[in-house]
């Protein structure tokens, strides 16, 4: 009996320890990613639900005070401008404990929102549970979804493109480039990047 | 006599000018193959790469505590890896005067992130700080977020096992 209790341990164990990596390994591209409803700048609460219109988004984790998100927001907003059109808008979730980082508020994302005039969503993920599903690491962060149905599937996760510090001397425009292959139906070329960004700043328990 | 003093002072000088310059922190830019080099040089000690950026506040904030395990466990060799804008490595040179910055500091210049970040670590998302360790046989072991004394002198006698 000891043995068994010794071994429901083990699995216990097992299992915990998979289910955290799972967890932290957040998703993965060709896995259906949950919906969302968070608060805008504007006041109004944001799902992806709500946009009957849209083919797909251009989910990217975001913040006020990460200087290369400051380095991409010119860029965020081009991104929008060019892809909203053609049903892919760009949602701003901004993941930051505002406690950890007080220039990550709501009153402060409305600040910059208004200074930069942003045409697309910002929108304050309070509680970070979105944040934690996603498994988003750092900002900025794009997560391309694909509305199929009433799924939302991941068809890219990474970087903006390849030099933060000057538009002009980009190589390689990952975003735009997973855009065109899903608006042609095409397969993404590079489907994961990775980009040095500032962490996630989480709540302290 | 005249000449006494004038030797002092040379003296003086010397000694004067030898420990500010060991007080300042060496500090260059270089590129990814570089760094890559610098993690394959054979070395005797556990060599700790900091990735770090003036701006990044948790960054910061663990620097003292890495400076003083360097200084007091003569088994490690404190590295620190600036991702600040190469544009204006300025900005590292007067973070390093103003913080006192002892350990050496390069600043990686290279902003095609997505070409070498897994070179580094297959684990590392790209979030700073983050830190390396090369142990003196090679052997890697690397870990994405932010550390204080206690942690990273317990990473190290995990490393020494």
């Amino acid at each position: 009996m000891k043995l068994k209790v010794q071994h429901l341990f083990g699995f216990l164990f097992a299992f915990l320890i998979c289910h955290s990596i799972q967890a932290q390994d957040g998703y993965q591209v060709g896995d259906k990613a949950s919906d969302f409803k968070l608060k805008n700048v504007d006041g109004s609460y944001v799902s992806m639900g709500d946009h009957d219109d849209a083919e797909g988004f251009l989910v990217i984790f975001s913040c006020n005070t990460c200087p290369y998100v400051v380095a991409y927001e010119d860029r965020m907003i081009a991104l929008h401008n060019q892809f909203a059109p053609k049903g892919y808008p760009v949602i701003a979730i901004n993941p930051n404990d505002d406690g950890a980082s007080p220039g990550d508020s709501f009153e402060k994302m409305k600040e910059r929102a208004d200074a930069k005039n942003f045409p697309f969503a910002y929108v304050y993920d309070e509680t970070q549970e979105t944040t934690k599903e996603y498994g988003a690491t750092n900002t900025p962060q794009v997560y391309l979804l694909e509305k199929d149905g009433n799924d939302y599937i991941v068809k890219y996760v990474g970087a903006i493109d390849n030099n933060y510090q000057d538009a002009s001397s980009v190589t390689k425009k990952y975003v735009e480039d997973a855009m065109e292959a899903v608006l042609t139906g095409d397969e993404v070329p590079e489907k994961k990047t990775k980009a040095v960004g500032c962490t996630i700043k989480w709540r302290k328990s | 006599m005249v000449k006494f003093h004038v030797s002092l002072l040379v003296i003086f000088l010397t000694l004067f000018l030898k420990i500010d310059n060991e007080d300042i922190a060496p500090f260059k830019v270089i590129s990814f193959d570089e760094f890559e080099e610098m993690t394959k040089e054979s070395s005797d000690k556990i060599k700790i790469y900091n990735f770090w950026a003036t701006w990044c506040a948790p960054c910061i904030r663990e620097m003292p505590d890495f400076e003083k395990v360097n200084a007091e466990d003569p088994s490690v060799e404190l590295i620190f890896i600036s991702m600040d804008d190469g544009r204006k490595p300025e900005r590292v040179t007067n973070f390093i005067e103003k913080r006192g910055v002892k350990s050496p500091v390069f600043l990686l210049d290279d902003v095609d992130f997505n070409s070498w970040i897994d070179k580094v670590s297959k684990n590392w998302s790209g979030a700073i700080p983050a830190t390396l360790f090369v142990k003196p046989n090679g052997e890697r072991a690397f870990h994405e977020g932010d550390m204080d004394e206690e942690s990273l002198r317990n990473f190290i006698s995990q490393l020494k096992q």
